[in-house]
């Protein structure tokens, strides 16, 4: 087992380190990936400060309370939440090594990321149709542009996933596959975190202000 | 490298077997996905609640509640779905998660300290909008 589990470029204490973090250190992937999130957790700071700076500033056009239907934004919000929930069904099933149920968990979180993806783009489109578009203010600018930027990290996880859906399907639960699957989810909990913020900061307090 | 797979592969699938106790706990179980889902929902419900309702009579009360809730519901998702710990990569992961988030505290408190006392310093036509805001 020992022998086996002992790659090269891991130190000499690499089988106790691996009994304890299972397959995670046996390559860099997943730390470089957690990387990348990080350096996209700083896009995503400047675009708040950017929205916290400039999101007063109505130009004698709408606020955020004439704009914003919390209703929507509930039903948004729980979207995301249930597609993480499933995501991480398919996590365990894929741990359990049951290819078919993992790929119907798959399934399931991508139809949640478009029903959440499709309630935004409904959102945008109202907005937009009402004249507030992103040209009307510097608050709506930035709203479109921090709320945009997530959405399009939902549509490009969603592509992400559907890419790894036929991977999974054509060659099974591989080692390379199971990597995948692991940043898939990072990036996916990760975009839930990014809408807490978002949800928090541009819609409940800009109702409330 | 493909042998190297094979290994890899091997070793996934006898953990997989042998060791499935400890790969749920590192990847989290069943029943930690619940906690977090089922906290993540209360947590997301009381603020939707106290500004859809209306509850508190104070807005700063509320937006203090708000954000403290949105706080610990983000470390609810860290720990429970991101599976966050000090010891997974070695501590790495845990490293450039603190330095993240030293460098986003930076950004957001700097550029709202920044923006919002210039506004105040070197627009004096607009301290009056500023004395207006809510």
């Amino acid at each position: 087992m020992s022998a086996t589990a002992h790659a090269p470029g891991l130190a000499g204490d690499a089988s106790r380190f691996y009994l304890k973090e299972e397959h995670h250190p046996q390559n860099g992937t997943l730390l470089g990936f957690w990387l990348y999130l990080m350096s996209d957790c700083l896009v995503f700071a400047v675009l708040f400060a950017m929205y916290g700076v400039v999101g007063h500033n109505y130009a004698a056009g709408p606020a955020p309370k004439d704009l914003f239907y919390l209703e929507l934004v509930a039903l948004n919000t729980a979207m995301l939440l249930f597609s993480s929930i499933t995501y991480g069904f398919a996590m365990l099933e894929m741990a359990r090594n049951r290819k078919r149920a993992t790929l119907i968990w798959l399934a399931i979180t991508g139809l949640f990321g478009l029903a959440f993806l499709g309630i935004e783009l409904y959102e945008f489109h109202h907005l937009i149709h009402e004249g507030a578009g992103p040209q009307r203010s510097a608050f709506l600018s930035a709203f479109f542009t921090l709320v945009g930027t997530h959405g399009l990290h939902v549509s490009f996880g969603i592509v992400w996933l559907v890419v790894l859906m036929a991977q999974v399907r054509k060659h099974g639960l591989t080692v390379v596959n199971r990597r995948r699957l692991s940043c898939l989810s990072l990036f996916w909990h990760f975009l839930d975190v990014i809408w807490i913020g978002v949800f928090t900061y541009v819609y409940l307090m800009g109702v409330l202000r | 490298m493909s042998s190297a797979n094979a290994h890899n592969h091997h070793e996934a699938l006898v953990h997989g077997h042998d060791e499935h106790h400890d790969d749920g706990a590192a990847h989290g179980s069943f029943k930690s996905y619940m906690i977090g889902f089922l906290l993540s929902v209360v947590l997301t419900a009381i603020p939707f609640w106290l500004v859809m309702g209306e509850v508190l009579p104070s807005k700063l009360a509320t937006t203090a509640i708000i954000l403290a809730f949105a706080l610990v519901q983000i470390v609810v998702h860290m720990v429970f779905f991101l599976h966050m710990n000090t010891s997974s990569e070695g501590g790495w992961n845990m490293l450039a998660l603190i330095f993240t988030l030293v460098l986003v505290v930076i950004t957001l408190a700097g550029s709202l300290w920044v923006m919002f006392h210039m506004n105040a310093n070197m627009m004096p036509a607009s301290v009056h909008e500023m004395r207006n805001l809510p």
